[in-house]
């Protein structure tokens, strides 16, 4: 169905936002800045994901990326005292090659995108997902993932603790 | 010619004492293996061997000669063989065997005989020598091989033993090799003999090939039966000979050089540097009859060669005699005297083969042999006598303390000289000299021969004149020799009287035995005139030379310093014959020189030709290996060396992805990761 | 250019960007975020394909994309962890200097 430029529009400042969130995080110096501007993408992210009416996704991001993650980063930063500005720059010695290689992975997926134009999937109708129907789906066809996943992160956790406990306990010797 | 042999019947199984015949040469010759095994010098035990080992085929020579005596008289003329084959290739045969007959058996005896005594005289003449044990080996060997030779049935079993007793008189000629003029009397004996020896062979080989038999007598089969010889006659050879002349003409040539017929008799005086019983033995009355042996064991054949053959044996017999018997005038060693005094009537011998057939020869030659061995003996008890002095113008006047010596050796002397009726020369030489009167084809041997006999009796006069007459010219004191030596001197003084009774024309008892016919006893021939006159013609020569000689030498006893008397009269006559008419020099500046020169080209062509061959193969193979190395180690190892820095280097620069960095692991697997997404992408395109 | 396309493209940028900083900045907690952005591209595509996909009433898509952050945050966890005990063993974050798994 033809978008309207409303759409349009908006996708196009959605993506101008999380693209310029992702940009500012990779290329600011100071490192606190460039955890801001991560959020920011996230949000810009959350956004396009509830755009494409997946509510659930969106808030999820929301909730665990902007509210954990972003402050984990944070608090790692404060901890590897990566706020002060490095003495020598910021980028590695070699860092053409990896944006050589970065951009040869997004000419290829560029390129596999746009050749596959006429292949790809025109679905009209939006999707009417539910919150019941999420939670039955999670407690029934993917029960086993859950509980993986509960598993996953307890051992996370415990590992995450372990790691960093262990170092402590070491220092203090 | 043939006619001769019909007299001997048709062979016979060979009776006892033929079956055992070959025990006569092989006792010996195991006596002096067992000799040469000895450890220590044992004198007595060696000796003993060798003479008891020669008793032994002494004993068996008589009983033979005893049994073709009586098959003579009882008009069964005795030729038995036992022959076996040796060697087969194909269909043909290479046969051995041994014969017994009149010829062979009186050869027997006399070799054993004679060599029975010198072995006796030996044991005193050699006493105080060092290699005593050595001696009587190599005379046992030799007594082997020459009774070999003597029995041999085969041409080819004579040539073995041919070549034994050449071997054994190297040994013996050369027995004192610490002296080099005996080591090189060694070498010139063994090699002129080998000259004759080669045209030996070549005869031997084309008999082989003509008659395909060596054998002598095999039933009718043998070479010297009428079925080979007709054969030989009729086949040509070169130079309008027939096959069986030239046959003959080559074993003749073996002859010449074993029995030192002009030109290969260079040798024989030079043997005189061995022991004396060697000369005796072996110069004397053995080896060099081994020659005249030959020709009478091949008659047959040289009488097939229609007169060319025997005509050519009778003129080099006749020069012989003559060429030796003057050089011998001139000589003043006593051994060299005597020496050529051997080759002399040895050409006697061949003259007479020639002229009178195997009765004439052969009976000069068993009368040489006695006399001839006796007078060297005689010579070695003088040379004991007179402290090994051996210039006869340094003895003299030794009757007085010599008289045993001085009989015998007369006794031989005047043997040799031809004295008449009493002495056994007498009678052979004047068949001899008979046979040449009687000579078809030329007077010429029989005016050799009578001019050879008036030297022989002049110089024999002068060497006793010099040895037993006038005053003591040597230093010491002379004195007799021990028994040991003496008696055999008796012994052969015996039988050099004796022995010519059996050969006299009024009983030719020695030419019919030989023959095969019965003997009658004639003295009517000393009726005939002509025979009247040959007798006294040679009673005539013999005084002659004696007279002569005792004119200038008889009682004189001239100094050592002091020229000769014929050296006075002639002087380039006398230089000439004294030394020996110049034949060594003549070779030495021939053949020998010849030699010498082709010596040097050899050595030039192995050392530069065959040696720069050589050299510049290996030179191409050293410069092959060089090369190779030059290649190994540039390009191969170079190589390697150079691909294994590579790989180092390769490897360094490669483990600059594993720095350590997770970033560029990172990258790599984007970078993989892009690649594989391009293929699958690629590969799924419609 | 369908809105499909656009969305990928936009994944696929983000993607990009994201992997140019993991691989070219120094500091660790840098490939960290780079890292996230990464993950989160992914999602988008995933949403993406959800919303256009055949059959979106089978929630495959939502599940996976719910399912990835919540592993996402996991990881973020204790990757975060791990630079931390890094920085206390080496003292530093650069990147460039800690090549202990060299050889």
């Amino acid at each position: 169905m033809p978008s309207n430029p409303g759409d349009v529009i908006l996708f196009v400042i959605l993506s101008a936002l999380t693209v310029a969130g992702g940009l500012a995080a990779v290329l600011l110096r100071n490192v606190v800045h460039c955890a801001l501007a991560l959020t920011g993408a996230f949000i810009g992210l959350a956004l396009l994901f509830l755009r494409l009416d997946a509510q659930f996704a969106g808030f999820a991001q929301i909730l665990v990326y902007v509210g954990a993650v972003a402050i984990l980063v944070v608090f790692a930063i404060l901890l590897t005292r990566s706020s002060e500005t490095p003495a020598t720059g910021v980028f590695s010695k070699t860092w053409l090659a990896g944006l050589v290689v970065a951009a040869a992975v997004f000419a290829v997926l560029a390129w596999a995108v746009l050749q596959s134009e006429p292949a790809l999937p025109h679905a009209p109708g939006e999707p009417q997902v539910s919150v019941m129907q999420i939670g039955n789906a999670l407690m029934g066809q993917y029960v086993l993932p859950l509980e993986i996943v509960a598993v996953l992160l307890t051992a996370a956790m415990i590992g995450a603790v372990i790691v960093a406990m262990h170092e402590k306990k070491e220092t203090a010797k | 010619m043939i006619q001769e042999l019909t007299a001997f019947t048709p062979q016979v199984a060979a009776s006892g004492v033929t079956q055992i015949l070959w025990l006569i040469p092989a006792v010996p010759m195991v006596a002096a293996g067992v000799i040469a095994l000895l450890k220590q010098p044992k004198k007595k035990l060696s000796a003993a061997l060798a003479i008891g080992s020669l008793g032994f085929s002494l004993l068996i020579a008589l009983a033979a000669f005893a049994h073709v005596v009586a098959g003579w008289a009882a008009e069964h003329a005795v030729r038995e063989t036992v022959n076996f084959t040796w060697l087969q290739f194909g269909t043909s045969t290479v046969d051995l065997g041994w014969v017994l007959d009149p010829l062979s058996a009186v050869m027997l005896v006399m070799v054993t005989f004679v060599g029975l005594l010198i072995f006796i005289y030996s044991t005193g003449y050699m006493a105080h020598d060092e290699n005593f044990t050595r001696f009587f080996c190599f005379l046992s060997l030799f007594a082997g091989a020459m009774l070999g030779v003597v029995i041999a049935n085969s041409l080819l079993l004579l040539f073995m033993c041919w070549e034994l007793v050449g071997l054994t008189s190297y040994l013996l000629i050369g027995f004192w090799y610490q002296k080099p003029s005996a080591a090189a009397a060694a070498k010139k004996a063994f090699l002129t003999t080998r000259v004759g020896d080669i045209f030996f062979l070549l005869g031997i080989v084309w008999l082989f090939a003509q008659t395909g038999t060596l054998l002598f007598y095999n039933n009718g089969a043998g070479s010297m039966e009428p079925a080979a010889l007709s054969g030989l006659m009729t086949a040509p050879a070169a130079l309008g000979l027939s096959a069986a002349a030239a046959i003959g003409l080559l074993l003749f040539a073996g002859a010449a050089g074993k029995s030192g017929q002009l030109p290969l008799h260079v040798w024989l005086p030079d043997a005189m540097e061995g022991p004396t019983p060697v000369s005796a033995l072996i110069h004397a009355a053995t080896m060099v009859a081994a020659g005249v042996y030959l020709i009478a064991r091949v008659y047959p054949l040289m009488q097939a060669g229609q007169g060319t053959s025997l005509s050519v044996v009778t003129w080099v017999g006749a020069a012989t005699a003559v060429f030796a018997a003057l050089i011998a005038v001139a000589q003043n060693d006593i051994k060299r005297i005597l020496a050529y005094s051997t080759v002399s009537q040895l050409g006697y011998m061949m003259a007479g083969l020639g002229l009178g057939g195997v009765a004439v020869g052969m009976f000069h030659l068993i009368t040489h042999a006695f006399f001839k061995a006796l007078l060297f003996m005689g010579a070695g008890s003088v040379i004991h006598g007179a402290h090994e002095e051996q210039d006869v113008r340094k003895m003299g006047g030794m009757r007085k303390e010599m008289p045993v010596t001085f009989a015998t050796y007369a006794i031989g002397m005047l043997a040799l000289s031809g004295f008449p009726i009493v002495f056994s020369g007498f009678w052979s030489k004047d068949g001899i000299l008979e046979a040449a009167k009687d000579a078809h084809f030329s007077k010429g041997p029989f005016w050799l021969l009578v001019f050879g006999a008036v030297l022989t009796a002049f110089y024999m006069t002068r060497q006793v004149s010099y040895v037993f007459f006038g005053k003591w010219r040597g230093h010491g004191h002379a004195h007799e020799s021990p028994k040991v030596m003496t008696t055999p001197l008796a012994i052969l003084a015996f039988f050099a009287i004796t022995l010519g009774v059996i050969g006299t024309p009024a009983w030719p008892w020695f030419r019919s035995f030989l023959e095969g016919h019965a003997a009658a006893v004639e003295f009517g021939k000393f009726g005939e005139s002509e025979f009247l006159v040959l007798l006294l013609t040679s009673t005539v020569i013999v005084f002659v030379g004696l007279g002569l000689g005792w004119l200038l030498y008889g009682n004189k006893s001239p100094e050592a310093e002091e020229r000769d008397v014929l050296e006075k009269a002639v002087p380039p006559v006398w230089t000439a014959l004294s030394n020996r008419l110049y034949v060594d020099e003549f070779y030495g500046a021939t053949f020998i020189a010849f030699y010498k020169w082709w010596a040097k080209v050899a050595d030039w062509l192995d050392r530069w030709i065959w040696g720069g061959i050589v050299a510049e193969v290996i030179g191409s193979f050293k410069l092959l290996s060089r090369f190779s190395r030059f290649f190994d180690n540039q390009f191969v190892n170079g190589g390697f060396d150079k691909g294994c820095e590579e790989l180092y280097s390769g490897g360094g620069i490669l483990s600059h992805i594993q720095n350590g960095r997770v970033q560029t692991y990172l990258r790599i697997l984007a970078v993989f990761v892009v690649v594989l997404a391009v293929i699958l992408l690629w590969s799924s395109r419609p | 250019m369908s809105p499909l396309s656009g969305y990928l493209l936009v994944a696929a940028l983000v993607f990009a960007i994201g992997l140019a900083g993991a691989l070219t900045r120094r500091n660790a907690i840098l490939v960290l975020i780079g890292i996230e952005l990464m993950l989160n591209a992914a999602n988008l595509n995933l949403i993406a394909f959800w919303r256009y996909g055949p059959h979106p009433e089978a929630l495959t898509g939502l599940m996976f994309a719910v399912f990835s952050i919540a592993i996402a945050a996991a990881e973020a966890a204790v990757g975060l962890g791990l630079v931390i005990s890094i920085y206390r063993h080496l003292k530093t974050t650069d990147l460039d200097e800690i090549n202990r798994m060299k050889g």
